[in-house]
């Protein structure tokens, strides 16, 4: 059962935050949702390996040489905000 | 009430390799100007995937197998998932369930020999970047230089009881990994960071009490310092009726406190998943026996094999092996010159003591075997005194000069000539009649005053034994 | 002369021969966006022409918004990535820049391509040139709209449960996904990793045998592109099937399929059984299963993939008006709020909801062993034949604002798109006929794994045989 609490927990979960107006709309739409999965129960998956990568592929790598790297300033061109050459953020409290 | 401490702790290990984790950036930046080692990949931009570095699986089955673990043929990369503003995807790329080692250990020295310390799993994962608060500013910067460090976290078991055992465990640890060369295990550049979980329980109770993680040690004896004083703080906290509370402690060097971490408050949910960017890995025993072949030999086989091909006492061969460089220059000394424990005598004080001063490794200097071996022949066929042999010494390394130009340059070889000798014990006898006197009153020990007097004259290059011997000579001959 | 009309290989027939210039081409279909995207809302912006393409391939090509062009604006269709422009071209990007063509990014999509109707864009729904009132499908909705409106000769979409091929489908043009690996996703804004596939968007399959060589092949910079040779997909475009056994799978043709859809595909099955292919009945057993599975792994995969939309280093950052809980902790919660719509949290919630401690194995491990089912299901098929036909959308396009409010009604909508991304496979939509509304009607056809050229063959076999390929939208 999703209720309003599942929703804002899942939502904390997520840094999401839910407009209490929307809570039990979201809720009723999960909810639904899940419902519709449970389909998956009816079947009996004991003994089925379960599929991450659909490919056939093993032992992907690169090697161990360097490619050079963005300038400071061009990390600094998509920054939100920046000071010397940081990206700058909300105060972190440890 | 008698407590047991419990402890288990987990070392996450930067490797050296030249290149992250899962991009090109070069991997050293230590000291460098802030976010100029990034690149999409690294700052988790939009659109970007990892691809891992070959090397960093090696290294990863290397550690694993210094540390005695089962290599495991199937590896794999999961995504651990959650919020911190130096983890530029929202997930770091770790393993789960499928780490590259596990169950090992490693050998501890306790009073009555050995202990064995159980390594639960060893797994690759990559670094985060770094935050620094800005009260100033009232901001966090966020530097990604570091995000992407291949890390290899290696996880014990709770098996040490007591602070020292902590502290012994990561010493060991530390130069078994050195060994390796797969980093330089510096604690306080941070290329080996070590968080402990600490409980106490009721002596001869089975179950485990509540831990605490421990966090922000910065060295060795930090580590050991917050053990204590977190088991003291648990131990009152029981006496008193209280409950130990789980959750994490930052370690306050200057204060010698803990306090909790409060954004680790919440709980945790990492909605670990396997990374669907990353193919998994297969090793077969031929792709691990190649690693395992080039194993180095590691420090306790190299300790027991020093004391008996060597004839090494247990203290001399244990701070030998204790740099993997100085254990190589003695083999290549013991090869030019057979008296073993000499060379140990001389790698272990004088050396020893130089590096202390100056505060370096043995690998920062130039010190030949050649020139070391030429040194001790000098001291011990008396061509010099063992206390000159040791300025020698700091003139080698300070100059890079041979032995024999150090000698012959600042006549340092002493003297052995009889005349020379003869000319100067008479002198040194004429002006001491007292003392004459006294010998031959049967008070031998003003020789000593004697030699001493005639070492003086000489600037301490006299050969000590001649002169004894000529003085000896000037009695009997009365 | 209106260029827009034509294809891509006849326009290049047209440079080749030097009847036309690349900088008349340029002109009419700018010209062509300024007159109708007004209409369409295809592009999000329009394109920016810099200079005339050099090179045999120089007919631009347009980029979903979700594919990062170096120093572009690239938004998702979603107000969170704000302001950003990444870095770096796409692996796809940098290809076709290698053949001397140009990009044209901005095409329109679904939020983060979570929808099959291209109304849930921070930038407003696209709209189908054949019908203004009616959705273009998604979430490549963009896309299949400025191809089928002549905005775009080509185009790239992206493709995680039918996002090429439905809009394709409801737009009348064809639209490939790629066999999973065959084109790099380097470059790609992730939605659902292990499905995602780029896949040109065309008007006619000689024009998508022609892109997919321009994209395909591997990238070192995507673990999960395959290394394996790229052939030349135009030699596959022969007209002949005679022998190629083709599967019609029962599990497609159920009682929601409206009526003028299944008897458009059973008049295409009648052509290519007329043209020597060998019909199959076959049986896909856990088909039903699909849609739910895809929105277990799908939505995990995205909840992890767009969270590092939280206002620390790119994009938008918002806060709220009063503390709630921590700076930082407001910082991200209100960035995120204001960021997604409705549609992207939903999915964030859910996939975030499936991962989270005591579900993980009810949900996500349970999906990914169905996912497994699903996949033996085409590898049992395959043995039996070269490829398997079926609609591509139980329906032609359905009207705005339809099922906004049915979030699983529009679900549904992928029911036949969404195996062939669990399993990796590649498949095609081509055009099949119009229903009486005069709205396109798509064709599917699934193949083996890496084996795009079957598709091509029965695609371009098919399409030799009927007139559909040569209609075009009224604007």
């Amino acid at each position: 059962m999703i209720n309003k609490e599942t929703v804002n927990y899942v939502g904390a979960l997520a840094r999401l935050h839910i407009d209490p107006q929307n809570a039990d709309r979201f809720a009723k739409n999960l909810e639904d949702i899940l419902h519709y999965v449970e389909k998956l129960n009816t079947l009996d998956v004991s003994s089925v390996k379960p599929t991450s990568h659909v490919l056939d592929v093993e032992n992907v790598f690169r090697e161990d040489t360097v490619i050079p790297s963005l300038s400071q300033d061009k990390a600094m061109g998509f920054a939100v905000e920046h000071h010397k050459g940081f990206y700058k953020v909300a105060k972190v409290i440890e | 009430m008698e407590f047991e401490t419990v402890i288990g702790l987990e070392v996450h290990l930067q490797l050296n390799t030249e290149t992250k984790i899962f991009c090109g950036c070069r991997n050293h930046q230590f000291g460098s100007e802030p976010n100029t080692h990034v690149c999409p990949v690294c700052l988790g931009l939009p659109g970007s995937l990892p691809v891992l570095n070959r090397k960093v699986l090696l290294s990863g089955i290397k550690v694993g197998l210094a540390l005695g673990c089962e290599i495991n043929t199937f590896v794999k990369f999961d995504r651990k998932n959650y919020y911190y503003p130096d983890l530029p995807k929202g997930y770091q790329i770790s393993q789960f369930d499928f780490p590259i080692a596990k169950k090992g250990f490693l050998n501890i020295k306790v009073d009555d020999g050995e202990k064995r310390i159980g390594i639960t799993r060893a797994h690759l994962e990559e670094d985060a970047g770094k935050l620094i608060h800005d009260d100033e500013l009232n901001a966090s910067l966020v530097d990604y230089n570091r995000t992407g460090t291949p890390l290899v976290e290696i996880v014990s078991e709770p098996d040490m009881r007591s602070a020292q055992e902590a502290y012994d465990y990561l010493t060991a640890l530390k130069l078994t990994l050195t060994y390796l060369g797969v980093s330089d295990c510096d604690m306080e550049k941070g290329s080996l960071r070590c968080d402990a979980n600490v409980s106490i329980r009721p002596a001869g109770q089975a179950a485990l009490g509540t831990k605490t993680e421990l966090k922000n040690m910065n060295s060795f004896s930090a580590v050991k310092r917050a053990i204590e004083y977190e088991v003291d703080r648990q131990t009152r906290i029981v006496i008193s009726g209280g409950k130990v509370v789980q959750e994490t402690l930052l370690w306050d060097e200057a204060k010698g406190t803990t306090h909790t971490m409060r954004s680790k408050e919440e709980a945790h949910d990492y909605r670990y998943f396997p990374e669907p960017d990353l193919v998994p890995f297969t090793l077969t025993d031929s792709d691990i026996n190649a690693v395992f072949k080039e194993l180095p030999e590691l420090p306790y086989v190299k300790l027991f094999r020093f004391k008996k091909q060597y004839g090494l006492n247990d203290y001399d061969a244990f701070i030998l092996i204790s740099d993997r460089s100085i254990a190589d220059f003695f083999e290549k000394c013991a090869v030019l010159y057979s008296d073993a424990k000499k060379i140990a005598n001389w790698l272990n004080g004088p050396l020893m003591k130089e590096l202390n001063g100056r505060k370096k490794s043995f690998s920062q200097l130039s010190l030949s075997s050649e020139e070391m071996t030429g040194l001790i022949r000098k001291v011990e066929e008396g061509v010099v005194s063992n206390l000159v042999g040791k300025d020698i010494l700091t003139t080698l390394l300070d100059t890079a000069k041979s032995v024999n130009a150090i000698i012959e340059e600042q006549g340092l070889a002493q003297v052995s000539d009889d005349a020379a000798l003869i000319r100067v014990v008479d002198e040194v006898m004429a002006a001491n009649p007292k003392a004459i006197a006294e010998i031959k009153s049967g008070k031998t020990s003003a020789m000593g005053f004697l030699v001493g007097q005639a070492m003086k004259k000489m600037n301490g290059k006299a050969n000590p034994k001649k002169l004894g011997e000529i003085l000896k000579g000037r009695f009997e001959n009365v | 002369m209106n260029f827009y009309n034509l294809t891509a290989h006849e326009l290049l027939s047209l440079l080749d021969q030097k009847k036309v210039i690349s900088e008349d081409v340029l002109k009419s279909l700018k010209e062509r966006v300024s007159l109708v995207n007004k209409k369409t809302n295809a592009f999000i912006r329009e394109p920016q022409v810099s200079s005339p393409a050099k090179g045999a391939f120089g007919i631009p090509v347009g980029i979903k918004d979700n594919i990062c062009i170096a120093d572009e604006l690239v938004t998702c269709g979603s107000n969170i990535l704000k302001g950003f422009r990444p870095p770096y071209d796409a692996g796809v990007v940098e290809k076709i820049k290698a053949h001397g063509s140009e990009v044209w990014g901005g095409l329109n999509m679904d939020e983060f391509a979570f929808g099959s109707s291209c109304e849930s864009s921070f930038y407003g729904p696209t709209r189908n040139p054949w019908d203004l009132e009616r959705v273009p499908g998604g979430s490549s909705g963009g896309s299949a709209s400025a191809v089928a409106a002549g905005e775009a000769v080509w185009a790239l979409g992206s493709d995680t449960g039918g996002s090429v091929r439905q809009p394709a489908s409801f737009c009348g043009v064809v639209g490939l996904k790629p066999t999973y690996g065959r084109v790099s996703r380097y470059g790609l804004v992730a939605f659902g990793s292990s499905l995602d596939q780029i896949g040109p968007i065309t008007k006619d399959v000689t024009d998508s045998a022609l892109l997919l060589n321009m994209i395909a092949g591997f990238d070192k910079r995507d673990s999960t592109s395959v290394d394996t040779p790229v052939p030349d997909y135009a030699k596959a475009l022969v007209k002949d099937v005679k022998g190629l056994k083709i599967g019609i799978p029962k599990e497609y043709f159920i009682d929601g399929i409206d009526p003028e859809v299944a008897s458009a595909v059973h008049e295409a099955i009648d052509i290519l059984k007329k043209e020597g292919a060998v019909i199959k009945d076959i049986s896909l057993p856990h088909t039903e299963y699909a849609v739910a599975t895809y929105y277990i792994v799908a939505t995990a995969e995205a909840s992890s993939n767009l969270a590092r939309f939280d206002g620390v280093e790119y994009g938008l950052r918002e806060v709220p008006d009063r503390v709630r809980k921590t700076p930082l902790i407001d910082m991200y919660e209100t960035t995120r709020e204001k960021g997604f719509g409705d549609e992207a949290k939903r999915r964030i919630m859910l996939g975030t909801y499936v991962l989270s401690s005591g579900y993980y194995d009810a949900y996500y491990l349970r999906a990914q062993k169905v996912r497994t089912l699903i996949k033996q299901d085409f590898d049992k098929a395959f043995g039996e034949c070269d490829a398997i036909l079926c609609p591509t959308s139980p329906t032609t396009a359905f009207k705005i604002n339809e099922k906004v409010n049915d979030p699983l009604a529009m679900y549904l909508s992928d029911i036949f798109t969404i195996p062939a991304n669990l399993a990796g496979i590649p498949a095609i939509s081509i055009p099949c006929g119009f229903d009486k509304k005069k709205l396109p009607i798509g064709l599917q056809i699934m193949g083996k794994p890496f084996a795009e050229e079957t598709l091509f063959r029965i695609s371009y076999t098919y399409e030799q045989n009927t007139p559909w390929h040569l209609e075009r939208a009224k604007l």
